[in-house]
């Protein structure tokens, strides 16, 4: 209650000196601009559904790329793990690629899919790919062999093996990876969409600047920060809360 | 010390003290669960000539178990002890299925043993109970493997953790439970996938007297009540002898079997019994020659200096 009331005099004082600020007429407001025109182009944009058809189509994508990057991710961070050749050789090249930003995958993906919507997967998934792979190969070679002997003395075996205990049991390993394979993802994806123009979140950035309208672009700003905290808080914080409660971890 | 002497046992040699290990006939535990029973003149778990040896990165192989042949009869309540590393362990993965031997036969009912499978469970001395899981959830584990439907599954996991005493536990995870408690879980999950043989490593070690104690009493009654055929491994020669319908010594590296003991004293026996720690000590005085030997291997030659 404290920690909520002392944020709330924070983002009160972060506001008004914002507003006194732009009252002072410093900057001319199309470079700097008032926290009520951010509001009122906030208000726009969702009563004219612009804004919610954006936050629609790049959530899709979202989920689309990013699941698609957690299941390619725990398939080779699985045959990375348990193949010592594969980890002696793809694992090195895995970490040195990571050191690439996703957006230098944007020429490959224009070239190879044009301005689509699977060029703009395809950033995502290597946006998120790399990260996911690494956390899970460490998490797999983490894992205490014991869960694997328990699972196949008690009758389970291969897929079955692997839904029921591998993956579970190195939940708790990869969990952090999942985490930092979305917020890439995120990024990637809203950077891919500010250099196409096919709606998103993006593009509702970049048609704020070329309509010179200072309070588009912040609004936008303000909703992919809030939109990237509501998903940290609802789904990877609800995660890392069950596998606290149900393993006794500690909190980190 | 040669291993070929497992018949010594049964006519106690005129040299071994006192204490005659032959008490009294062995009352037989009450079958209450209808078993798949091998005819008479089988064994249960039979082990012919089994030998392990691990190859070590350029050094010559390590033998560990070196021409075990066992049998185990059903319904038996077989104890098996030796030093630390004898390999007392490995023995359990290899009738386990979950490692393979290097020679030799393994039978379970008079087939062999090929891999894990859930006529034989065995309970790891770390347990390896799964901590996303429930208590239920775990008890119900190898049920689900094995595709029992989930109103079957529901009961026997019911009875199963009634038969611990962890009915109002069901729902607790493992972090949340004691050591003896999660030892009880384990022992569940083991009985409900209903296996015919019970493999347990140590499983007791880790615990303090008391519950120990308790557990032995509990697994006794246990045992008694569902006639499974039980091979137990331990290091405490006592515990052996409390439990045990016979007890099975292994030298140090390469573990074979030094000598065989049958345990014929009267149930329920207790573990600060003096015909209990009569029986021991004649066990522990030729465990004591193995611990020495492993010992020495273990900290060269100043150990015995």
């Amino acid at each position: 209650m404290k920690r909520w009331l002392r944020n709330m005099l924070f983002y009160a004082v972060l506001i008004g000196a914002w507003g006194l600020l732009a009252k002072l007429k410093v900057w001319p407001p199309y470079l700097f601009p008032t926290p009520w025109g951010v509001g009122e182009a906030m208000w726009a944009g969702f009563a004219d559904h612009s804004f919610w058809i954006a936050i629609g189509v790049s959530m899709r994508r979202m989920l689309l790329g990013y699941g698609l990057s957690v299941a390619l991710g725990i398939a080779l961070g699985m045959s990375v793990a348990s193949s010592k050749f594969l980890d002696q050789t793809l694992g090195g090249l895995l970490v040195s690629l990571q050191s690439l930003p996703s957006i230098c995958w944007l020429p490959i993906a224009v070239l190879w899919f044009g301005l689509s919507e699977k060029a703009i997967l395809f950033v995502v998934v290597m946006g998120s790919l790399l990260s996911v792979t690494i956390s899970m190969e460490t998490g797999r070679k983490q894992l205490p062999k014991i869960y694997s002997m328990a699972g196949r003395n008690l009758g389970a075996r291969g897929l079955k093996l692997f839904l029921n205990v591998t993956l579970p049991a190195s939940l708790p390993y990869i969990v952090t990876g999942l985490k930092q394979g979305w917020a890439f993802a995120w990024r990637s994806l809203i950077s891919g969409e500010m250099i196409f123009v096919t709606l998103g979140l993006g593009q509702l950035l970049m048609m704020g600047r070329d309509l010179n309208d200072m309070s588009q672009v912040v609004a936008v700003m303000i909703l992919i920060v809030a939109l990237g905290y509501i998903v940290d808080g609802l789904v990877f914080k609800t995660i890392e809360r069950h596998l606290q409660q149900r393993w006794g971890l500690v909190p980190a | 010390m040669n291993a070929n002497i497992p018949n010594a046992a049964l006519q106690p040699a005129p040299d071994q003290g006192s204490l005659p290990i032959v008490h009294r006939k062995p009352p037989r535990p009450a079958v209450v669960v209808a078993l798949r029973q091998s005819p008479a003149s089988l064994p249960k778990v039979s082990l012919k000539n089994v030998c392990l040896s691990y190859q070590m990165n350029g050094n010559a192989p390590l033998q560990a178990l070196k021409n075990i042949d066992l049998e185990v009869r059903a319904g038996e309540f077989l104890c098996v002890v030796g030093p630390s590393g004898c390999g007392k362990s490995t023995l359990l993965h290899l009738i386990a299925g979950l490692q393979r031997q290097t020679s030799g036969q393994i039978t379970v009912d008079n087939r062999e043993v090929k891999g894990t499978g859930t006529d034989r469970i065995l309970i790891f001395q770390e347990l390896g109970l799964f901590p996303w899981l429930t208590v239920a959830q775990n008890v119900g584990f190898g049920m689900r493997m094995k595709g029992v439907s989930k109103g079957e599954r529901e009961a026997r996991i019911r009875e199963y953790l009634r038969l611990v005493h962890l009915a109002q536990f069901k729902d607790s995870y493992i972090h949340q439970l004691s050591g003896g408690m999660r030892q009880r879980v384990a022992l569940a999950r083991a009985l409900a996938t209903e296996p015919d043989v019970l493999l347990m490593d140590e499983p007791f070690a880790a615990l303090d007297a008391q519950t120990r104690d308790l557990l032995h009493d509990e697994l006794e009654r246990i045992w008694a009540e569902t006639g499974r055929t039980i091979i137990f491994v331990t290091h405490n020669v006592r515990e052996a002898v409390r439990l045990g319908d016979r007890v099975v010594l292994l030298t140090f590296r390469p573990g074979q079997i030094k000598r065989e003991y049958p345990v014929e004293l009267p149930r329920p026996r207790h573990l600060e019994d003096v015909h209990v720690a009569g029986a021991a000590r004649e066990i522990l005085d030729d465990l004591r020659a193995e611990i020495n030997k492993s010992l020495e291997v273990e900290y060269g030659d100043e150990a015995l200096a």
